[in-house]
């Protein structure tokens, strides 16, 4: 009798709502490679974080206040006078940091396999867009604490826009609605910061889905597993999104989750670049803090704006260093996609790229002094060498020749058996000599230091292997 | 290519510049050592509360933590006159405030997040004799701060030497007239009025970490079970 | 993809607990989620007792206290008002307060701890409006059956002297008295029950 009402009126929905076509169109009947490795978790976790985002996000407006008197005393008594205020505080903010770690992860991700080659170039602009807005989204929300380091971030960045000729000065009073960052623009950034691009942001999620949808995912070996189909025109290496990457995924959130818990209840200040230091000082107009840098996420584009010694030409460098990310596509003349298959050059100019802009980030962070200024030049040259060397260097290149049908990698999880008994390989230090009280297997069974080099070698030319 | 992270190392190291010039001494934070975060709770009562407010935190919310009687709290540490629930203000006229000092002096409910206790713990050590300051007093670790000693009673008065020694010319503190607590006394002293800040820029650290584990335990089933299903279900491809 | 030799029991089984697990996490995470709406501790604190000198109040007067937000209103009878209270019975919904609320102390016809001094929250038990004092007797809006009281101007219900409601109005129960008791003779302390008495 309950069967019977719940399948009617399930019926009565799917009579007039495709939920069925929904669910096999985008998971039951999508078929994505079967050789997903360790670099595909990041585009779902980057969607956990969206949420977790949204819902600790609308929690948080609950109890915060965006007026400059009492923005930075809200977040306090959020963080003591509000139940699990704290707990929420922390998802939110650890949640901003690690929404860019698994978007640069995921950036890395297509350049290593080519995902923003033909015919996947509108989703890598949608992918951009989206890098774009989450920018957005993460600047505006460091000004709502409204602590030193909000402020004079703040006041830093939207200096930027009076370096634009003409109408540079008004448009950063615009931008502001006052002389300096106020109370006006607080209130601003908070209306842009939960609803606007909140809103942008879901759009984008949406059509990037749905173009990614439509041409199918990239994979490792960046072949199109579109080609070979079996009589029901399934592709003979694709396998269902549901079940087998949905339980995939779950237990890369379980990863995931872990480390962000980690963070969460035990290093929520991540060192001073999660949350700032001088962020627990309230925003003062009349002083500077002693060092100002802006979050670590931003670093490697701060770092290319001071190492440019013009104004001007410092604020067209840093939106350059985004600008060229998006022509990408045009800019690779390779058709060969994954890493795998390319030449060596490549991999060099990638790998001195994803170098560049690891020392970018970290000079971004220290002070600007003269020696670390020319440091950052250099990088930003590799830097933008790379993009823009690359309809040269990517022409001459020497390709290796791609398979026709995906091929078996080890994942991670199946390397581990093979790691462990290397590290039970090791030799105990010294065997002889008698330990006393430290008898005990731990201490007797300490691996040597030549022992840890080789097992770290032969780890390392694994890695690299997988790489290639 | 390994010329080129050779080449990377090299040159971040050239651009990682020693600017850290004044060493700090180590504060012995535990925050699971109640007494010492009571003891701290009545020194700030006593020595800063005067000046300094701490309004982000209420006499309830020391009372639950520490877990002892809020009339206690009342009785024994908060100023005559608080109520359970006050935040901890300070008596001081911001009018007044402006004219002695020059500046108000700030809350200290942030002042361990954004300082560290390390800091607080040398900076509130390190004063000596400056006759060109308004006070009197100079500090070591913060120069010409604005707030005078306020342990010179305590403490004693100190005077800096300069020693020239192999490695260049090196700056001491020296007791000069002794205060009423001995060295050993005052360092406890400084140091439980230290942890007692720490305690209070996060209320919640104590009870945040003991929470984790109990997460993390039970992320690790999620990830297991997870783990072993995706397993099961994979099966199937190889 | 090979279909055979799947072990579909362990599937299900597995399938199960991680949907246990993955909801039983939900659930934990739910509750901070949920707990935040509660007042928080600041909330607490404007709900805390609250200190009121009666020693200047004249007979006839009415003055309010805000206690947890709410309006509080203490009444100084006067003995007319006491005598008239009596009277009224009958016209009421509740005259013995035995389904309204209030401290034990209060529990009595004149619903007081001191027969003068009366203390109410005051919000109407209907949908929460703060009623009007009008203690003048038979005004031209109210009619001739008006002794003094409480009217509530949103939806009209009648409350007598001591709070009790009257029949044939839409509130359902008499006002709410809040526990309080007396520290000194001319001292109150609203928010605290009497000593070794619940509220």
């Amino acid at each position: 009798m309950k069967t019977n009402w719940f399948t009617s009126s399930g019926n009565w929905i799917l009579d007039r709502f495709p939920l069925t076509k929904l669910w096999n169109d985008h998971m039951a009947h999508y078929y994505a490679p079967k050789n997903f490795n360790f670099w595909y978790f990041f585009g779902s976790l980057a969607l956990l974080v969206l949420v977790n985002q949204f819902v600790t996000g609308i929690l948080l407006t609950m109890n915060y206040k965006p007026d400059a008197k009492l923005a930075f005393d809200s977040v306090e008594y959020i963080m003591r006078d509000v139940h699990w205020g704290w707990l929420i505080r922390y998802m939110h903010s650890t949640g901003a940091s690690a929404f860019f770690i698994v978007i640069y992860l995921h950036m890395f991700r297509g350049l290593m396999y080519g995902s923003f080659k033909q015919p996947r170039e509108l989703v890598w602009i949608f992918g951009m867009l989206l890098f774009v807005a989450l920018m957005a989204e993460a600047f505006m929300g460091y000004l709502l604490p409204w602590g030193q380091m909000s402020y004079w971030g703040a006041q830093v960045i939207i200096s930027l826009f009076s370096a634009i000729p003409v109408i540079g000065d008004e448009l950063s009073l615009w931008v502001r609605g006052d002389y300096v960052v106020s109370d006006a623009t607080l209130n601003r950034f908070f209306a842009f910061h939960v609803i606007s691009v909140p809103l942008v942001l879901v759009m984008l999620v949406f059509l990037h889905i749905v173009a990614l949808h439509e041409v199918g995912s990239n994979n490792p070996d960046g072949i199109d597993i579109k080609k070979y189909k079996n009589e029901q025109g399934v592709p003979l290496d694709g396998i269902p999104f549901h079940p087998y990457y949905t339980v995939k995924d779950i237990a890369g959130v379980g990863v995931f989750l872990i480390f962000f818990a980690t963070v969460i209840f035990y290093m929520p200040e991540m060192g001073g670049y999660f949350l700032e230091h001088a962020n627990f000082i309230p925003a003062d107009p009349l002083k500077t803090p002693e060092h100002i840098a802006p979050v670590w996420y931003f670093t490697p584009f701060y770092a290319i704006l001071r190492a440019i010694p013009d104004k001007f030409a410092g604020v067209i460098g840093m939106g350059g260093a985004i600008v060229v990310l998006f022509l990408l596509p045009w800019l690779d003349r390779n058709p060969v996609r994954s890493i795998r298959y390319r030449g060596g050059i490549y991999k060099k100019a990638l790998l001195m790229f994803a170098i560049s802009f690891l020392v970018l980030g970290y000079l971004g962070t220290q002070p600007a002094t003269p020696s670390a200024t020319i440091v950052a030049r250099i990088f930003t040259a590799i830097y933008f060498g790379f993009f823009l060397l690359m309809p040269i260097y990517t022409r001459w290149e020497k390709t290796k020749p791609v398979p026709t049908r995906t091929t078996e990698h080890h994942s991670i999880d199946e390397q581990l058996p093979a790691l462990l008994e290397e590290i039970t390989e090791l030799k105990p230090a010294t065997s002889e000599i008698d330990h006393g009280v430290f008898r005990s297997s731990f201490f007797s069974r300490r691996p040597s230091p030549t022992g840890i080099r080789h097992v770290l070698t032969r780890f390392a030319k694994k890695l690299v292997e997988s790489l290639d | 290519m390994k010329n080129f992270l050779t080449l990377s190392l090299l040159l971040l190291s050239l651009a990682a510049n020693a600017s850290e010039s004044v060493k700090l001494d180590d504060a012995d934070i535990d925050l699971a050592d109640k007494i010492s975060l009571l003891r701290g709770a009545k020194h700030f009562v006593t020595n800063c509360l005067g000046c300094h407010s701490i309004k982000h935190i209420r006499y309830l919310r020391i009372a639950k933590d520490m877990e002892v009687d809020e009339k206690m709290i009342l009785n024994d540490i908060a100023p005559l006159g608080a109520g359970i629930y006050d935040q901890i203000h300070s008596a001081m006229n911001k009018h007044d405030a402006e004219k002695w000092f020059g500046t108000q002096p700030p809350d200290l409910s942030l002042i361990a997040r954004s300082r560290g206790a390390d800091w607080l713990y040398s900076y509130l050590k390190s004063y000596y004799i400056d006759p060109k300051r308004p006070f009197g007093v100079n500090n070591m670790i913060f120069q010409d701060t604005a707030m005078p000693n306020p342990f010179w009673k305590l403490q004693g008065e100190q005077q800096a030497v300069t020693r020239k020694t192999i490695y260049g010319d090196h700056t001491e503190l020296e007791i000069e007239e002794p205060g009423t607590l001995s060295e050993k006394e005052f360092d406890i002293m400084v140091n439980d009025l230290v942890n007692f800040l720490v305690y209070v820029g996060e209320p919640v650290q104590l009870e945040r970490r003991q929470m984790g584990k109990y997460v993390l335990l039970f992320l690790l089933i999620f990830f297991v079970v997870g783990y072993l299903l995706k397993k099961e279900y994979w099966k199937d491809i190889h | 993809m090979i279909n055979e030799g799947v072990d579909n029991s362990k599937r299900q089984f597995l399938t199960s607990a991680l949907t246990v697990v993955g909801a039983v996490g939900t659930g934990f995470l739910a509750v901070p989620f949920l707990a935040q709406m509660q007042p928080s501790v600041k909330a607490m604190a404007a709900g805390a007792p609250v200190e009121v000198d009666i020693s200047k109040m004249e007979t006839g007067q009415l003055i309010r206290v805000a206690w947890r937000g709410k309006p509080v209103w203490i009444l100084n009878r006067t003995p007319e008002v006491l005598e008239t209270l009596k009277t009224l019975d009958s016209k009421l919904r509740d005259p013995q307060s035995l389904e309204s609320i209030q401290p034990a102390s209060s529990k009595n016809p004149g619903r007081s701890i001191k027969p003068e001094v009366f203390v109410a929250v005051g919000l109407c038990t209907h949908l929460g409006c703060s009623p009007t004092f009008r203690p003048e007797i038979a005004p031209s809006d109210l009619g001739e059956g008006w002794k003094g009281g409480f009217f509530c101007p949103c939806h009209g219900s009648w409350f007598d002297l001591a709070g009790r409601v009257f029949q044939g109005v839409p509130a359902p129960t008499n006002l709410e008295i809040p526990p309080y008791r007396y520290i000194s003779d001319t001292q109150l302390i609203i928010g605290e029950p009497e000593e070794g008495k619940s509220a």
